[in-house]
């Protein structure tokens, strides 16, 4: 008989190296060459860079400006992104117009670069409609607030692009909690099996909640898709090039019959889980700080002031500088903000009986029921009647 | 024009937030989500921004003050859109009813008690550029009732909005609606339609209390809260039994002058009070089990060999009962200077949060309210509570004959789960002897 200790190493186990970090920019905005990712970024310009600096402003005001707008009682609820700007502009900015996004509550940075118009988001998270968008036309699913539960979607969904032959792919966000979901690992499951055209796009922003990512993974994160027969990608998710490359990377062989890719974009939460969250009961400001050097915005701002010389012009062929990437990205979000406090002023909450609208597509009968029958409660108290519609 | 931002719900489905700072002053310009106030929540501190761009006219409430979602916080004068204020010049109507007065807000007419709903933005009120002020023709909020209870009262012709509520946040209940049509209300007629809480006539000004109004309220917060619901626990979960005792004090109090003269009392207060500290942690050398804690949930009594000696203090913000740690190792002038420093520390409310916990046994002076004994309610985790009452001069049996004596009265109330008669009578009684003669302290401990 043998003796196991607490020290004893288990048999069987391979020693498995720790994934490498991919990082394309350091935080001082230095480019550093990366093999995997290099042959993915051949395209970029200055031109470029200035368009996800400008992305990446326009996104960081918008969560600003919804954080704001929730305190001052005009929204429920808001799930800011603040920090996590690069991979939400790095992934949606690889992505095709005939992909197909299953997002979380937080990816309203990819909802905005998606095309939904921010009013959308707001009349959502103000809790006056369903959804702020046709998913339709955007390709973006309606945001998941249960959990990881978008995964199964997006496998589910990228099934049936695989029968259909089609060439596109489905995208799903979610955070690094959701990977201790059982509906993330059930998709992964299935995404193994079927072998179809889906990308795991996890932000690893290191806090579900409270809870601390290492509590939950005492391993990387993108170490755990391999045992699913899951190939995985490590980068660093403030780094909006690093990102960019990776998805596009992972939608490339999801296209050509390469089946699933897991992305861990590390980055992470700058502000609170939500508005209603208070994170400075849980972690230190100095980690809060160490993460602040490696802000997404500042290293593509480095890297341009770096890089940038006489020769590179602007989209209007003008000079193209610093300042001006600064100003035009500067204008761009303060149009956004002024555009939405605008709209706000002419928002209609939709009334109790939009409830019924967007359940079935065609006529139900149950549904005709019970519409009717709220509406003949509803009839009882005339004269106050529930506000419906403009007043 | 005037504009005001009532408090949102900065979490979800939470009712109301505490205000911890002002970052802005009445008569500052602020721009569109500039910080005005630091809150917090149940759930967490936050910043909140600011609505509007304009003058701050109005801040309501001071820092601590707990205020309820949907009431006003801020109120700004916003610039431009002149000639809302009406066509005489006059101040502007507010939907609430209330006329800005030259500081601040006068009281509300009606209904400030309960938080107006939240008003649903999407609906009334748009950020920034602002629609003109609803005049107030209209009757704004319809009173909070549910709907079954709007239909009663609509079935019954009532108008709900002159039913005074009594469920929670002033929400009209179908009690409220019943009796409101009972014959004899006085709500039903048009003329007094709109008079909201006023519907119980008034007997013609007789002289209240302090000539206040007749009833007032005030919120049950901090100590007042903490003090309930300490008294609450102990009261319902500890059986109480109270013993009492009158002794002769006029030695003790022989001594005390004496002791003052001598130098190592120098600037020390020296009151019964100390004295009876220094008794009783001699007497709970004999009787421990007055100083032991009950922890039923474990299943065990925990005997503490040390006593931190509580004494009850009546300070401005409520009744605290600091303790004084190890007491038992302390000598007569340790005890007057512990003692006199935490009563110090009590009134003007420096106690640290250590200072008020960890007792073992609790001394409460209710004599120097002018009384003789009471029944004491034992601290929380404690196993018996000591009051003094007043010294007094009383003809008193003294060496076989009657004598003007200085007498007290000793109350001690124990917890009957760890304390028997015998041992919480056989403590008061030690206590006792060492108040009548001193001299027993040499004897007995």
């Amino acid at each position: 008989m043998g003796t196991v200790s607490l020290n004893t190493p288990p048999t069987g186990m391979p020693h498995v190296p720790e994934p490498d970090l991919h990082q394309v920019l350091t935080p001082e905005g230095h480019r550093r060459p990366d093999h995997d990712l290099d042959p993915w970024l051949e395209d970029v310009t200055a031109t470029m860079l200035a368009g996800l600096h400008r992305d990446m402003t326009v996104i960081r005001r918008l969560d600003t400006e919804c954080t704001h707008l929730q305190r001052q009682g005009e929204l429920a609820l808001w799930p800011p992104l603040l920090g996590q700007e690069a991979s939400q502009v790095g992934s949606a900015a690889a992505l095709h117009r005939e992909d197909y996004v299953f997002p979380s509550y937080r990816e309203n940075g990819v909802a905005y670069l998606r095309g939904v118009d921010p009013l959308g988001l707001v009349r959502l998270w103000r809790g006056s409609t369903y959804s702020g968008w046709n998913p339709a036309e955007t390709n973006l699913a309606a945001q998941q607030i249960i959990i990881g539960a978008q995964s199964l979607h997006a496998v589910g969904y990228a099934m049936g692009l695989r029968r259909d032959h089609s060439e596109a792919a489905a995208i799903s966000y979610f955070g690094d909690g959701a990977t201790s979901q059982g509906d993330v690992n059930e998709a992964m499951v299935f995404a193994a099996s079927y072998h179809v055209p889906v990308v795991f796009f996890c932000q690893n922003n290191h806090w579900a909640i409270s809870e601390p990512v290492t509590l939950q993974a005492r391993r990387h994160i993108a170490d755990r898709p391999w045992g699913f027969g899951i190939p995985a990608m490590r980068v660093d998710g403030n780094d909006v090039l690093a990102v960019l490359a990776a998805t596009r990377r992972a939608l490339e062989r999801a296209r050509n019959g390469g089946g699933p890719t897991f992305i861990e974009a590390v980055t992470y939460r700058m502000g609170p889980h939500t508005t209603a969250d208070d994170p400075t009961r849980y972690r230190s400001k100095d980690e809060v700080e160490a993460w602040r050097a490696k802000d997404p915005i500042d290293r593509v701002e480095a890297h341009l002031a770096a890089t940038l010389t006489d020769s590179d012009r602007d989209a209007q062929g003008g000079p193209l500088t610093i300042e001006a990437v600064r100003e035009a990205s500067a204008t761009a979000a303060d149009e956004m903000a002024a555009a939405l406090r605008t709209g706000l002023a002419g928002l209609v909450d939709p009334g109790p009986e939009a409830l019924f609208e967007h359940v079935y597509a065609e006529p139900h009968h149950e549904l005709a029921r019970q519409r009717e029958h709220y509406r003949l409660y509803l009839a009882q108290f005339d004269g106050e009647q529930l506000e419906a519609g403009a007043r | 024009m005037l504009k005001v931002f009532n408090l949102p719900d900065l979490g979800e489905g939470l009712t109301e937030s505490e205000l911890l700072d002002w970052k802005v002053s009445v008569g500052d310009s602020v721009t569109v989500n500039q910080v005005l106030a630091e809150v917090e929540t149940a759930k967490a501190v936050v910043e909140l921004s600011s609505p509007f761009e304009g003058t701050i006219t109005a801040l309501h409430g001071e820092p601590g003050a707990v205020v309820a979602v949907g009431a006003p916080i801020v109120s700004f004068d916003l610039p431009g859109e002149p000639g809302q204020d009406g066509p005489d010049g006059a101040a502007p109507a507010r939907s609430d009813g209330r006329v800005p007065t030259l500081v601040g807000y006068g009281a509300a007419a009606e209904g400030a008690g309960r938080p107006a709903r939240r008003a649903r933005a999407a609906q009334a009120v748009p950020p920034g550029p602002v629609a003109p002020a609803q005049p107030s023709a209209g009757t704004g909020e319809r009173p909070r009732s549910t709907p079954p209870v709007r239909k009663l009262a609509k079935d019954l012709g009532l108008d709900l909005a002159a039913v005074p509520g009594t469920g929670p946040g002033g929400a009209v209940t179908r009690d409220d609606v019943t009796r409101a049509a009972e014959p004899g209300s006085t709500i039903e007629s048009d003329s007094t339609r709109g008079l909201g809480r006023q519907v119980e006539p008034v007997p013609a000004a007789a002289r209240t209390l302090g000539g206040r109004p007749r009833t007032e309220e005030e919120a049950i917060r901090s100590v007042r809260k903490a003090t309930a619901a300490a008294m609450t626990a102990s009261a319902f979960t500890a059986p109480h039994v109270t013993e009492f005792l009158t002794v002769d004090a006029t030695e003790s109090l022989e001594l005390l002058e004496a002791l003052k003269g001598h130098r190592d009392f120098r600037g020390l207060k020296l009151t019964p009070l100390t004295l009876v500290a220094r008794a009783a942690c001699l007497a709970l050398e004999r009787t421990p089990g007055l100083n032991a804690r009950w922890d039923g949930e474990n299943g065990r009594i925990i005997r503490q060999n040390y006593v931190n000696l509580g004494i009850a203090a009546a300070t401005p913000r409520g009744l605290m009962v600091p303790n004084v740690k190890d007491a038992q190792a302390l000598d007569l002038a340790g005890l007057a200077r512990e003692v006199a420093a935490l009563t110090g520390a009590a009134r003007e409310g420096a106690l640290t949060p250590d200072q008020l916990t960890g007792g073992t046994f609790t001394l409460t002076n209710v004599g120097v309210f002018g009384v003789d004994a009471g029944t004491p309610i034992i601290n929380p985790g404690e196993a018996g509570i000591l009051a003094l009452g007043q010294v007094r001069r009383m003809p008193w049996e003294h060496r076989g004959e009657i004598a003007l004596r200085q007498v007290l009265t000793l109350s001690l109330s124990f917890d009957h789960r760890l304390v028997d008669g015998e041992q919480g009578s056989r403590f008061l009684a030690d206590v006792g002897a060492v108040l009548q003669e001193p001299g027993m302290a040499l004897a007995l401990f």
